[in-house]
């Protein structure tokens, strides 16, 4: 991070110190585009990351993620062609590192379209700064997340066996089988994500193909804008689709965790047989989710100067969510140890002793401390301001969400009914390499997007600055007659009103 | 910020040489384009239509723009989704008999442990995923549909002034088939709008 050479902004400059726009001021609205005024500013700001070199720890970044993606092809190519021997998969513990992957990584996608539609549902202008990237990082993880049941079905070249196709055998899958409700859940989020992303950057798109220089630039960007000139028209019904995705994204999001949690749920192994598991993994999900984008936005706003985008005040939001849901993480914590207890179950009873004092009691403790203890600080506002501990936290969070998968989908399955079958997974080094490998697949992908793409919804942001409000000096009549509707729009078939003579008229 | 200065236009195409698309008059605020979109619209023309880097809240509504069907058409989808998923799964896991979907395929009964053939609380994961997906396909097809995109080439798009329409500027433009049309008052209009920039929009 120590090197800005072009992208350089004023912001960005030695000894800023950030603003802090956390508190709303009386009567009024905290800002949430600092030390910008005119729009061309805040295009200039987005699309010049776009448009100029990258920093040089964007290069060395990608490098990295470059060789830890081909290591990661290394491995695939490796299990597709040995088989899943090639895993420390054993007797009992027939899912271990892969599905504790695949569980994490759409755990990751939650926080995307959480900000993007039901932030957007509960009219959180704030969402404008960071749902673009915050999207982008969904899909890209739904996309690590897909990879893993794909690989893990042994016979990769049979993976469409998972959807319903008409076949020579006559067979058709089992939809009583939540594993089949997963397939369809995980791309059906998938598919409506990058819809969503794709419908969202469409306005930014034209506005970089409108700046756009090079001709292969104006046509690449041309061809994704897909002819977008901003017309009110279009923006109407376009602010319809916007709402209507969103009202549809967002019991879709709450329904894909619930739906992964049943793979586990429905199962009648203990430990996961339990009620709780569809909220608290989406709860979960949500957690581990914004702890991504903070981890992420972090060295994305320091290295592309976008402080004025991203504000604090943007980062002290999430942090409040992580705080929120990691209280309700912790709550699920301990509601599953005391029904564990409660149900008298002696085989659910000792899932969960030997959960926190079996042999992976440390995975355990590392769970707890990571995503019960860290989140708690964040009740002081000195930490929720502060950028280097939130990122460090957030750094936490992750650990401690992929150590809750591994806890849940390891030590059930090693010590279940019969001792005699008990036993240990071990991950080999292709275990490890695969999940490693998954987070240069995500780096690839996310470094390319940051690079090439909007990655702060310009025009989104644009009409939540003060200055987009099209009647100015009409708040104080707007509070005297009330009937702000009529302001903004004419009188149908009436002669309408030029330069707005009510207000001089003192309609009531 | 050198970058915030307005494109060059080109001088030459002003001449007319063929039928031009339209007029276009350039606004710098969402006041003066709320303004503008009030008196174009009472002025009685159809053909017209405001370009603006960001929705503008309430210029819709100013411009008389009526409210989109696409709700009632996505919920048509949603319906549709619905009925599919829940086919799909009775006809594959609890029928025998054979239809033709693209190829002529059976359906298989499935009897696991027992459980009815019928399983429909069973299926619904999948009629919701089916439902959500089909309404937000819909909702986004549809949409782009509507508006006459995707669209590769349009007269607008090939002026330069333009080009500020999905950066800062707020456009008027009045299409050349409109009845009202006439090229001389109609730029007169516009002027009189306090737009602060008039220019012919070629047809090309």
């Amino acid at each position: 991070m120590s090197s800005k050479p072009s992208m350089h902004h004023s912001s960005a400059t030695k000894g800023f110190v950030e603003t802090d726009n956390t508190e709303q001021p009386i009567g009024g609205r905290a800002p949430l585009v600092l030390n910008m005024h005119r729009f061309g500013e805040v295009t200039h700001q987005v699309c010049r990351v776009a448009e100029s070199k990258p920093p040089l720890a964007w290069y060395v970044a990608f490098v990295i993620c470059l060789g830890m993606l081909g290591f990661l092809g290394v491995c695939v190519n490796y299990l597709i062609f040995t088989g899943v021997g090639v895993w420390g998969l054993n007797n009992p513990v027939m899912w271990a590192y892969d599905i504790t992957n695949f569980v994490f990584w759409v755990g990751i996608g939650h926080a995307g379209t959480l900000i993007s539609a039901i932030l957007f549902l509960f009219r959180q202008k704030w969402r404008t700064g960071i749902n673009r990237f915050a999207e982008a990082m969904t899909i890209f993880a739904v996309i690590c997340a897909g990879l893993f049941p794909g690989i893990h079905v042994g016979r990769v070249w049979l993976a469409y066996w998972l959807f319903p196709l008409p076949n020579s055998m006559e067979m058709w899958p089992q939809f009583r089988s939540p594993l089949l409700w997963d397939v369809f859940a995980v791309s059906t989020y998938f598919t409506v994500s990058l819809v969503f992303w794709y419908i969202g950057m469409v306005p930014d798109l034209a506005t970089l193909r409108d700046r756009a220089k090079g001709k292969f630039q104006q046509f690449a960007y041309g061809l994704a804008a897909i002819g977008w000139r901003g017309s009110m028209r279009h923006w109407h019904r376009y602010e319809v689709a916007y709402l209507l995705l969103a009202a549809l994204a967002t019991p879709l999001v709450l329904s894909v965790h619930s739906v992964v949690s049943f793979d586990f749920a429905v199962s009648q192994v203990p430990g996961w047989h339990t009620t709780i598991f569809p909220p608290y993994f989406v709860a979960g999900a949500i957690f581990s989710g914004f702890a991504m984008v903070v981890s992420l936005a972090v060295p994305a706003r320091e290295l592309f100067g976008l402080k004025d985008l991203i504000t604090l005040r943007h980062l002290d939001n999430m942090n409040k969510i992580i705080l929120l849901t990691g209280c309700m993480v912790g709550y699920a914590y301990s509601m599953e140890f005391f029904i564990a207890w409660y149900s008298g179950a002696m085989y659910e009873k000792f899932a969960f002793v030997n959960r926190a004092f079996g042999q992976y009691w440390w995975a355990y403790w590392i769970m707890v401390s990571c995503n019960v203890i860290t989140p708690q600080l964040f009740w002081f506002k000195k930490v929720r301001t502060s950028i280097p501990l939130m990122f460090i936290l957030s750094i936490f969070v992750n650990v401690g969400m992929w150590f809750e998968r591994f806890v849940i989908i390891v030590t059930s399955l090693a010590n279940d009914f019969l001792p005699t079958s008990w036993d240990q997974f071990v991950p080999t080094w292709v275990d490890i390499g695969t999940m490693v490998g998954a987070f240069g697949l995500f780096g690839v992908l996310f470094l390319l997007f940051c690079r090439y793409l909007p990655m702060i919804a310009i025009a989104e942001v644009k009409a939540v600055m003060p200055e987009a409000d099209p009647h100015p000096h009409a708040h104080g009549a707007h509070a005297h007659h009330g009937g702000s509707q009529e302001g903004h729009g004419v009188p149908s078939g009436a002669m309408p009103a030029f330069r707005d003579p009510r207000s001089s008229e003192g309609q009531p | 910020m050198s970058t915030l200065t307005a494109p060059k236009v080109d001088a030459p195409s002003m001449a007319p040489t063929s039928a031009p698309y339209g007029l276009m008059a350039e606004f710098r605020t969402p006041a003066e384009i709320m303004e503008a979109a009030q008196r174009v619209r009472a002025a009685g023309y159809r053909y017209w239509d405001c370009h603006v880097p960001f929705p503008v809240h309430g210029l819709d509504k100013a411009m008389g723009v009526q409210r989109t069907i696409l709700p009632v058409l996505v919920f048509g989808a949603g319906a549709t989704g619905a009925v599919v998923g829940f086919c799909l799964q009775a006809f594959t896991n609890a029928a025998s008999f054979s239809v033709w979907a693209l190829v002529w395929v059976t359906g298989y009964p499935f009897l696991i442990s027992g459980k009815p053939l019928m399983s429909v609380p069973a299926w619904i994961p999948v009629i919701f995923e089916l439902t959500i997906l089909l309404s937000a396909l819909s909702t986004a097809g549809l949409m782009l549909l509507m508006n006459n995109l995707p669209r590769l080439s349009h007269p607008l798009l090939a002026n330069n002034r333009f080009r500020r329409a999905t950066d800062d500027r707020f456009f008027v433009v009045i299409e050349a088939r409109d009845p009202k049309f006439l090229r001389s008052k109609t730029e007169a209009f516009l002027k009189s709008l306090g737009a602060s920039h008039v220019e012919v929009v070629e047809d090309r």
